[in-house]
C-alpha cells in the first residue's frame, strides 16, 4: 500500500510498504478515505518530537471504511463507514472510564506522561498513523464512529481532531456569559477554539497571530476580533489595553512548542533545545489574563520541560486547565452542532493534495504558502 | 468626576477594532453556558475509580512479539501498542539507554532527540543500501517551493552561496 514515510527533519516521502494487519483481537483496519496533516504534525515533521523515527507513517485525523476486524470487534462492522478519533482509548481503564480518553493507560508503553496518538512518534505509542491507504486502528469497539450518512466526509474528517480539540480548548475556558475571551493561534485549532467560544457566550473573541491571511480569515470564519502581533511593541500590554486594563477572562493558547515572538524563547526552545520548544504563546496567556482568571492549553507542548512564568500563575490566582482533547466525549454534541449548520469544518479546509504529493503538501503546510489553512491528503 | 476622567481618558487609548457584529446572532451562541464549569469543578466525570489505581478489567493482552521500549514509570506493558519500526542501529543503543532513566528525566528526552538525529542519518544509509538514491529536495517539497516561493528560494540560494564563499575564503587564507 502507499503511505507516507518519514526520513527525518523536513524530509517526507510516499512509497509502499506492506499492508497493515490485525495484531489484536479488538485491532479493525480501516481503508483511509480523507487525512488531514495537522498543525501538531509539523513539531514532528521539524524533528521536535522525541522517539520520532525514521520509517514511521503520520496522521492521526483520518476517515475510512472498515474492511477488516478481530474477533472481539462488535460495534462496527465492515463495510461502516468510520471517522476515527486521534485518541487511542481501551474504554476500560480509569481514566477512559471517567471520560478522559485522551489519557488511555492502556496504549502506550513508552510514555505514562501521554495517552496513545495515531502516528505520533512513539512517545505517543508507536503507531502508524493514517496517511496511507490502510492503518491499523486498535479497540476499534471505543474510538471508531460511524459517520451519518448526511454528513460531508469533509466535515467528518475535522470531528477527529481539529473541531473537538477547538471545542474543548473553549470548554476547558470556563467561559461565562460576557467574558472577553483570547485565543492565541490562528491555525485550525485556534480558528476553531475562537468559533467554538461563541457557544459559551462570551462577549467578545479575540484572536492573536503574525501573520496576515490567517488573521483575515479568522475574523470571517470565527467572527471574532483578530490582531497582529508584529505590530505591537508589546503583545501583554496591547491586551491590557484593550481590555479596560483588566486582562482577558479567559487565555487560550493554541500554539503550542514552536511559537514565535520571543527571542530568548525561541533561542533557548528551537535553537538550542534547552527547553521542549519555545513557550511563547503559554508565556503571553498567563501575562495577558486577568487575575484569578482561566489559562486554557491545547497547544502541543513536548517533554521535558519548558520557561514558564510560574510565579505568575500562582501571584494572579490563574486556574490552568490542558489536556488533549476527549474526542469520544465530545462526538454527540459536536455531531449535533455540525449536522443543525451552526458549525461548518469543512470551511477551514483550503488544500486537497493527492497522498503522492505528500512531500510538497508539508512542505506548504509548514511555511505557509499559498494562504494554506487546513490540508487534506486524499490516497 | 475627576475618576471619570480618568477612565475616560483609558478609553480614548483603547485602540481596538470597531466591530459591528451582534454577536448574539453567531449561530449557537451562549447555548453551552455550563454555569458549573467552573475551574474547580471536574471535567471528568467523577466515578472514584481513581482509588482502584491499576486494577481494573483489561482485554486480552497484544502478544509482544517486537522489541518494545517500556516506559519504566509502569510496571507492565500496555494491553495494546505500536509495532511500527522497533528501535535497530545506532539510534536504538542510545533509546534503549533513554528507557533505562525515567520521564523526568532530562537524559531520557535528549537521548532520544540525539538518537533521532542519528536515525535520519541511518535511513540516508539504510536507502543507499537497498540502492535507492533519495531525493532529498523532493522530499523537502522542491516542487512546492519553487512554485510558490521561487523568489523567496533565490534568495536563500544566494545567500547560501555569498556565505560559502566568504568562509571558503577566510578558511583558505587562515590555512596560508
Amino acid at each position: 500500500m502507499l503511505a507516507m514515510n518519514y526520513r527525518g527533519p523536513f524530509r517526507v516521502r510516499a512509497e509502499q510498504r506492506p499492508m497493515p494487519e490485525i495484531l489484536h483481537p479488538e485491532d479493525a483496519i480501516v481503508r483511509v478515505t480523507r487525512t488531514c496533516i495537522c498543525g501538531s504534525d509539523l513539531h514532528l515533521y521539524h524533528g521536535m518530537v522525541p522517539d520520532t523515527r525514521v520509517g514511521s507513517v503520520f496522521g492521526h485525523e483520518f476517515t475510512g471504511v472498515i474492511v477488516e476486524t478481530g474477533p472481539l470487534v462488535t460495534n462496527v462492522k465492515i463495510g461502516d463507514q468510520v471517522l476515527v478519533p486521534f485518541n487511542i482509548a481501551c474504554g476500560k481503564c480509569n481514566f477512559c472510564k471517567q471520560g478522559l480518553y485522551g489519557n488511555c493507560h492502556e496504549s502506550n508503553a513508552m510514555a505514562t506522561a501521554v495517552g496513545s496518538i495515531f502516528g505520533y512518534s512513539h512517545t505517543a505509542g508507536g503507531f502508524d498513523g493514517g496517511q496511507a491507504e490502510y492503518v491499523r486502528v486498535p479497540y476499534a469497539n471505543v474510538g471508531p464512529t460511524v459517520i451519518p450518512a448526511d454528513m460531508d466526509p469533509d466535515d467528518a474528517v475535522l470531528l477527529t481532531d481539529v473541531v473537538p480539540t477547538g471545542y474543548q480548548a473553549a470548554e476547558m475556558g470556563g467561559i461565562k456569559e460576557g467574558d472577553t475571551v483570547v485565543v492565541f493561534g490562528a491555525g485550525p485549532i485556534g480558528i476553531m477554539a475562537a468559533r467554538c467560544a461563541w457557544f459559551f457566550g462570551p462577549s467578545r473573541v479575540i484572536i492573536i497571530d503574525h501573520i496576515d491571511y490567517r488573521l483575515e480569515f479568522a475574523k470571517n470564519y470565527a467572527q471574532c476580533e483578530a490582531y497582529n502581533f508584529k505590530s505591537m511593541d508589546d503583545p501583554v500590554v496591547f491586551i491590557k489595553r484593550i481590555t479596560d486594563w483588566y486582562g482577558a477572562d479567559v487565555c487560550i493558547d493554541c500554539v503550542g512548542c514552536e511559537a514565535e515572538g520571543n527571542a530568548l524563547q525561541t533561542f533557548t526552545g528551537k535553537v538550542t533545545l534547552m527547553q521542549a520548544g519555545s513557550a511563547t504563546a503559554f508565556q503571553w496567556a498567563v501575562n495577558s489574563v486577568k487575575k484569578g482568571g482561566i489559562v486554557s492549553v491545547v497547544g502541543v507542548y513536548g517533554p521535558p520541560f519548558n520557561f514558564a512564568p510560574i510565579g505568575n500563575i500562582l501571584n494572579k490566582g490563574i486556574t490552568l486547565r490542558a489536556n488533549q482533547a476527549s474526542v469520544k466525549r465530545l462526538l454527540p454534541k459536536l455531531i449535533d452542532h455540525v449536522q443543525s449548520g451552526r458549525l461548518n469544518p469543512k470551511g477551514l479546509i483550503t488544500h486537497r493534495v493527492p497522498l503522492q504529493e505528500v512531500s510538497d503538501a508539508y512542505h506548504i503546510f509548514s511555511s505557509k504558502l499559498d494562504e494554506c489553512i487546513k490540508t487534506v491528503l486524499i490516497p | 468626576m475627576h475618576q471619570d476622567c480618568t477612565y475616560t481618558l483609558i478609553k480614548t487609548l483603547m485602540k481596538t477594532e470597531n466591530t459591528n457584529i451582534d454577536y448574539r446572532q453567531i449561530p449557537g451562541w451562549g447555548m453551552d453556558i455550563d454555569p458549573d464549569n467552573e475551574p474547580t469543578y471536574p471535567m471528568k466525570n467523577y466515578t472514584g475509580d481513581d482509588h482502584n489505581r491499576l486494577n481494573y478489567e483489561r482485554s486480552p493482552q497484544q502478544p509482544v512479539e517486537i522489541e518494545l521500549l517500556k516506559s519504566i514509570e509502569r510496571p507492565v506493558n500496555p494491553v495494546v501498542f505500536g509495532t511500527t519500526v522497533p528501535p535497530s542501529g545506532l539510534s536504538g543503543i542510545i533509546r534503549r539507554y533513554a528507557f533505562k532513566h525515567s520521564e523526568d528525566r532530562y537524559r531520557h528526552w535528549i537521548s532520544l532527540i540525539l538518537a533521532d538525529r542519528i536515525n535520519a542519518w541511518e535511513g540516508i544509509i539504510e536507502d543507499l543500501g537497498k540502492g535507492v538514491f533519495p531525493n532529498i529536495l523532493a522530499e523537502r517539497g522542491i516542487k512546492a517551493e519553487l512554485k510558490y516561493n521561487a523568489a523567496g528560494l533565490a534568495k536563500k540560494v544566494v545567500v547560501a552561496a555569498v556565505v560559502g564563499t566568504l568562509l571558503i575564503t577566510y578558511l583558505a587564507k587562515k590555512k596560508k
